[in-house]
């Protein structure tokens, strides 16, 4: 699935840098029903987690309020050159996964 | 002494500037529906709820509840004995209380997270920020929606 991630390609050591992430996902809720009154089921993304250099630095639990294409921006201490991987994990065996490059100076 | 047409412009200016600067609507925190405090309850125990630290950024009036920015941030310096270590976002009126829950640790170096969410209704959005003290944190904002999220027919 797509993602767009924006990681500062350099950034200096200990340098507070924000990584955005967004991923396409219909994140439905589980309580809109059809027009003939079926019960759409929920399929949503239950879990987000951002490692770096294999180290988790930020992880996220998502509930049906969070909106369609979930959008998360935070913060995380540039401290070496390496990768910054992204997962996310969803109803129905949902995985999808992205990374991005950083050099630190 | 009679107003003159200068002065009102003047005064009419001054409102209209003061009116658009508060995109944060910080009220006292209000007796909760049941399932909002239990859900609070739920993270919190008996532990004390105090007020001040966190900070919500959410319009004060919304059009479109299916997507609404929203960023929280914690006034912590987020070393290894003084940080946040989570930050979560209830609602009032959804059909869940729950938003978002944020894991952080010292190594994000600002408590600063955001997303954007759905709401079903003018309502109250509670952010609580857990800090390695164990002590916690909430702020409170109301919302207008005017048009709602969740439950219209799906076609």
């Amino acid at each position: 699935m797509a993602a767009l991630i924006n990681v500062p390609s350099k950034a200096k050591r200990g340098e507070i840098i924000e990584i955005r992430t967004l991923t396409s996902h219909i994140m439905e809720t589980g309580f809109r029903h059809t027009a003939d009154g079926k019960l759409v089921p929920r399929d949503i993304i239950t879990t987000f987690i951002c490692r770096y250099n294999g180290a988790e630095v930020f992880r996220a639990d998502l509930f049906p309020a969070v909106a369609a294409n979930p959008y998360l921006s935070f913060f995380t201490v540039a401290k070496e050159s390496g990768k910054l991987e992204f997962e996310w994990i969803g109803d129905n065996g949902y995985s999808s996964t992205a990374s991005a490059s950083i050099t630190v100076e | 002494m009679p107003t003159t047409r200068r002065q009102f412009l003047n005064l009419a200016g001054g409102v209209t500037v003061a009116g658009t600067v508060p995109i944060v609507t910080l009220r006292p925190l209000q007796a909760t529906p049941a399932m909002l405090n239990a859900a609070i309850r739920n993270l919190v125990g008996e532990a004390q709820l105090r007020s001040g630290r966190i900070r919500l950024d959410i319009p004060p009036l919304v059009e479109n509840g299916n997507t609404v920015p929203m960023t929280v941030s914690v006034a912590s310096p987020m070393t290894t004995d003084d940080y946040v270590k989570s930050i979560h976002v209830f609602n009032e009126k959804n059909p869940q209380p729950n938003i978002a829950n944020f894991y952080l640790s010292p190594s994000a170096g600002r408590a600063q997270v955001s997303t954007r969410i759905r709401l079903a209704d003018t309502q109250k959005v509670v952010a609580i920020a857990r800090l390695s003290d164990n002590t916690f944190w909430q702020v409170a904002a109301d919302v207008v929606v005017t048009l709602a999220a969740c439950t219209e027919e799906m076609n």
